[in-house]
């Protein structure tokens, strides 16, 4: 008896182990320095609110830790859409001017691999800039940094929330730098192609009601045109 | 009994570690594709939106009743001529698979856009223009710009039309906006 006690006890500790080498792992930091801060290109910077309740639509399927916003929108309640949340929201610039309206979809992603520290979200972005155009962001979002500074600490935490000041990029690809591809639509962007970078700022988060104080930032490079070949001398 | 324990620990460490190894955190439920093959032209897929069950959001200036209730649009004159409309989409089977964004605007510079992102969560996303002047018989075309995970080697066009419901029946939608898709994988050359 004693020594299925024994090894009983040891294959506990040993998970125990293993989630807080897991989880500890220096090796699977999130990424902080975003790839398009050595750019020489023009950078456009939209910013929004992850708050449901600033947003002007939030939904999911109604059984998720963020409440539908407002409390009459549709639920995505059945089974092929039930991982997936939908948000519409004012997208400002960096002088805190309305700019445009944003849609993101975002399911979780069947290549998540927690055992990599990989949380992986598939999302896209609809934009409609009225004085631009409108764009398409394509991304993969990695959320393991999130869950580990933020969403556990809160859990952990006797209060159940979490108050710090935390920056980190969610954009881990398809760029091979870790970036988004961002595709032009219409008026000034038509034709265009190039890369974006997805980053929040937290400030507070509840167990209860989720993102208390979290913005979002969505940095897309503008490529310069190309200068036109000048004749020799 | 020290022996045990430490082989408890090791087994412990192993068991943890191929659980998350081999159990897969998500599985994304999927709904039959309904992809019709065609006689010499090509293969279809069938979409529609029942309206206004399916409607997520309307963001339109100056709507009495906004959809949902509570909704506040901005109050933005750069917002006039903007529309922004967001539905769940369903395949032939009348089953929920995605969820789409349509965005229509009018702008004096670049005229106007009509433009569709739809979402399928378990197959991918694809981005569509939409030309605004409409085909014969209601149809507005649309072409298929960018497409992720299943949709991203695809090319191709959409057709969007509105059909009103005529059936008379008590509990009858208005009717539907029908979409259908003729995406095929592009021309990849062998060299």
């Amino acid at each position: 008896m004693k020594y299925l006690i024994s090894l009983v006890a040891g294959i506990v500790l040993g998970a125990a182990a293993f989630f807080m080498l897991l989880y500890y792992n220096p090796f699977m930091a999130q990424n902080k320095l975003s790839p398009l801060s050595v750019t020489d290109n023009e950078l456009i910077s939209l910013e929004y609110s992850t708050v449901a309740a600033n947003s002007l639509i939030y939904t999911n399927d109604g059984e998720s830790q963020i409440a539908p916003y407002p409390a009459k929108v549709l639920q995505l309640w059945e089974r092929s859409v039930s991982q997936t949340s939908a948000l519409a929201t004012v997208l400002k610039n960096s002088r805190n001017q309305t700019v445009g309206i944003g849609i993101k979809f975002s399911s979780d992603s069947e290549s998540t691999r927690i055992l990599n520290g990989e949380v992986i979200v598939d999302s896209v972005w609809h934009i409609y800039l009225p004085a631009r155009g409108s764009l398409f962001i394509e991304q993969q979002e990695n959320y393991w940094g999130y869950l580990r500074d933020i969403v556990i600490p809160a859990y952990r935490s006797s209060g159940d929330n979490w108050r710090g000041i935390w920056n980190g990029n969610t954009t881990s690809g398809p760029g091979a730098l870790g970036t988004a591809t961002v595709v032009g639509g219409s008026g000034k962007f038509e034709g265009l192609q190039t890369e974006g970078v997805e980053a929040l700022t937290a400030k507070a988060y509840s167990v209860d009601r989720g993102p208390v104080a979290i913005d979002g930032n969505i940095t897309i490079e503008m490529p310069q045109p190309e200068a036109e070949a000048t004749p020799g001398p | 009994m020290l022996k045990t324990f430490i082989a408890g620990c090791l087994l412990g460490i192993v068991v943890a570690g191929a659980g998350l190894y081999f159990t897969p955190a998500v599985d994304q439920f999927r709904e039959q594709s309904m992809i019709v093959v065609h006689p010499n032209q090509g293969n279809t897929e069938l979409f529609h939106v029942n309206v206004p069950k399916d409607r997520i959001m309307i963001g339109a200036p100056s709507r009495s009743s906004p959809v949902p209730a509570g909704l506040k649009w901005p109050d933005d004159e750069q917002f006039a001529d903007t529309r922004a409309e967001l539905f769940k989409i369903r395949n032939g089977k009348d089953a929920v698979v995605g969820v789409a964004s349509r965005i229509a605007a009018s702008h004096e510079d670049y005229g106007d856009v009509i433009e569709w992102v739809f979402h399928l969560p378990a197959r991918g996303s694809a981005y569509v223009r939409v030309h605004p002047e409409p085909a014969e018989g209601g149809y507005r075309i649309g072409e298929l710009t960018w497409g992720t995970r299943e949709f991203a080697a695809m090319e191709g066009a959409i057709s969007e039309r509105w059909i009103a419901d005529v059936s008379g029946s008590e509990d009858a939608s208005a009717g539907r906006i029908e979409i259908i898709a003729a995406f095929v994988g592009q021309a990849v050359d062998e060299e």
